[in-house]
């Protein structure tokens, strides 16, 4: 009797990791093998707006020293998982992506899934980067081949067990990670509809700005009502129409604080959004525009 | 009688210590309240309101004091208390920090020479207040 329990037991155990081990595998987007149909035709200068409203500098770019385009990686990320270490986007051959296809960096950002076809942490926000277009990855890769190439590996990601488990994140995708693209809304104008692919798409806002669950995913009832940088140790403001002060700030307001890093009662913004404030102020100003639109029709959550 | 006198002495002397620390929070922060203010003001012209040359001045020579002032506005006692949002950031790395303000100043002092009309506005004081958020990044607290 007591050998049948530990067979069955055993048969449990064994069809549990099994199903865990298929649920959790890595699901690139695109075969790597089609990699000639994806990658002519970026544009550069396109890609240097993706690369700026992505905001890539702030994570890739070399600690301790003052280029944002120098992206040799390495920044500590702490977070209550542990270290991450965001590696060295430069187009350098050997420690860079520089021998990556646009398929590769569309994989990457689009469903979290590396070259050699394991699973990125979400430290890296592709649950926002998911939203964009081929086309903007494709620019965007072009844009990134013409940086500096930067020699250097960033340190390995330090987390705690079981977060070390780096199959594990193909599981959380199963929870956290929505449908690819992102569809117009017919219903509203081309501007709302600009704004808000920029905001949910490569700009990623809600990654920062709202609260998160004990594994790390957004509490997507709660999207955009505040939450906390990913050291824990600042706060990220609510920009909902629900958010005490924000909500009477107008389109313009918005416009400004982004384009000037200015409030409108001319305080200058610090924290981490100093830096991005460096990065969308380049924007076209119809997108900054477009982006204060989308944010001031965000549905009030307190 | 001299043990009263004694007690009562070195009770003032704490007592102006508080004070003058407190009066250096007190005073830094109004600093940056006037740069609010005078930043509001140009920001409303880049925005569309009609440009008044005397208001830019007048912004901008409030961004040099501050920047002349505020330097010694942060003595070794004044890291806590009075409401301050300063990091101890700033008296770990106090030549970057003042380096800061040097810049503030130097950016507006130009900004006086260079700006006559609604276009050079444009173009100086586009990317001037990366000045105040460059410092803001890593000098104050997070607001809430």
């Amino acid at each position: 009797m007591k050998k049948l329990l530990s067979v069955v037991l055993l048969g449990v155990a064994l069809s549990s990791a099994l199903v865990g081990w298929l649920l959790s595998s890595p699901r690139p987007l695109y075969a790597r093998d089609d990699w000639r149909a994806y990658e002519e035709g970026g544009d550069a200068e396109r890609g240097r707006l993706v690369f700026l409203v992505g905001g890539c500098p702030s994570c890739h770019m070399t600690p301790g020293q003052p280029d944002p385009l120098r992206l040799g990686g390495g920044y500590r990320l702490k977070t209550p998982f542990g270290s991450f270490f965001p590696p060295n986007i430069s187009p350098d051959e050997r420690d860079g992506i520089g021998d990556w296809k646009v398929v590769d960096l569309a994989n990457a950002l689009l469903a979290g899934v590396s070259p050699e076809g394991t699973h990125y942490y979400p430290a890296l926000p592709y649950t926002s980067y998911r939203r964009m277009t081929l086309s903007d990855v494709r620019d965007l890769m072009a844009y990134l081949r013409t940086l500096s190439k930067v020699s250097g590996r960033a340190p390995q990601h330090r987390l705690a067990f079981p977060f070390s488990i780096r199959r594990a994140v193909g599981l959380w995708k199963l929870i956290y990670l929505g449908p690819p693209g992102l569809p117009p809304d017919p219903s509203r104008s081309e501007t709302w509809n600009r704004g808000r692919y920029l905001v949910e798409g490569p700009g990623h806002c809600a990654e920062c700005h709202s609260p998160r669950d004990m594994f790390g995913g957004i509490i997507a009832s709660r999207r955009f009502a505040g939450g906390v940088t990913p050291d824990g140790k600042g706060k990220a403001p609510n920009l909902t129409q629900a958010a005490k002060g924000f909500a009477e700030w107008s389109k313009e307001d918005v416009e400004t604080a982004l384009s000037l890093g200015l409030t409108p009662s001319g305080d200058s913004l610090g924290g981490d959004m100093a830096a991005e404030v460096r990065n969308l102020k380049q924007l076209p100003e119809a997108d900054l525009q477009a982006m204060a639109e989308y944010i001031k029709s965000l549905p009030p959550i307190p | 009688m001299k043990r009263t006198l004694f007690v009562t002495a070195m009770v003032m002397f704490g007592a102006t210590a508080v004070l003058a620390q407190s009066d250096a929070i007190a005073q830094r922060r109004a600093l940056m309240k006037e740069n609010g203010k005078a930043a509001q003001a140009i920001a409303a012209m880049l925005k569309g309101a009609p440009f008044d040359l005397a208001t830019v001045q007048a912004s901008l020579k409030t961004f040099v004091n501050a920047a002349q002032k505020a330097p010694a506005l942060f003595p070794d006692d004044s890291k806590t208390g009075g409401d301050t949002h300063a990091l101890p950031a700033i008296w770990e790395n106090k030549a970057d920090f003042n380096a800061h303000f040097a810049k503030l100043g130097d950016d507006a002092t130009a900004a006086l020479a260079t700006i006559k009309d609604a276009a050079s506005l444009k173009a100086t004081m586009a990317n001037f207040f990366d000045d105040c958020g460059s410092c803001h990044q890593t000098y104050r607290a997070k607001l809430n």
